[in-house]
């Protein structure tokens, strides 16, 4: 009966500890994540200057869009929306695989939304970002 | 002591229930760092600070000889002058 009683706390202090662990971080260190951080990097040096123009602004959603295309010299517009709809698929890439990477694929929203605010605090001032229906610059 | 053994296991498949439906609940706190740090590295932000502070560091020509060398202790003179 002891053993019995003994052997359960044993598996349920082994269930509490294996959980505490899985809680602390989130793992983001996989090759497939670091791959989509460094596309993404390179990607900004383009993008940034059209931030600042209002062209691209952050979406709620945790994505970019074209804000104002017209803010952009004609030569240059066609790259935009092809940098755009790059850097969208990277995005949703990233979140995907960070809840992949976590064993939690069902997190995927959850975790687009977190990024969602985070890139939006993260954001120079100038930029603009979406708010309710619609643009706000920060 | 079958009953007993009944309930025991039952309280402990409720606990290890607890843990597994604990385990799903999204890890907030976690994300939010996470995407602190993603976020910093695609868009060089700590970098970009370390620059800031470079290029913002004038070449002093004399560094030592003035300790007390900021410019404008008059500024504050002026105002209660009235």
């Amino acid at each position: 009966m002891k053993k019995i009683l003994l052997s359960l706390l044993v598996i349920v202090s082994l269930f509490v500890t294996n959980w505490a662990a899985a809680a602390a971080d989130l793992e983001v260190n996989t090759p497939a994540i670091t791959a989509l951080k460094a596309s993404m990097q390179a990607r900004h040096g383009q993008l940034s200057p059209f931030y600042g123009a209002g062209a691209v602004g952050l979406t709620k959603d945790g994505m970019i869009a074209v804000k104002d295309a017209a803010a952009v010299p004609l030569s240059q517009r066609g790259s935009l929306s092809g940098l755009v709809s790059a850097e969208n698929a990277d995005r949703s890439n990233l979140y995907k695989e960070i809840a992949t990477a976590n064993s939690h694929p069902e997190w995927q929203s959850e975790i687009q939304s977190t990024f969602a605010g985070r890139w939006i605090d993260k954001a120079q001032a100038g930029w603009f970002y979406q708010s309710g229906g619609g643009w706000v610059k920060k | 002591m079958k009953k007993s053994v009944i309930a025991l296991s039952a309280g402990a498949a409720a606990i290890l229930t607890a843990c597994v439906t604990i385990n799903i609940y999204f890890p907030a706190a976690a994300a939010e760092k996470a995407a602190d740090k993603i976020i910093d590295e695609v868009w060089q932000l700590k970098q970009g600070q370390e620059g800031a502070d470079k290029s913002g560091s004038k070449p002093d020509a004399k560094p030592e000889i003035k300790p007390d060398a900021k410019p404008s202790p008059e500024a504050p003179a002026a105002a209660p002058a009235k």
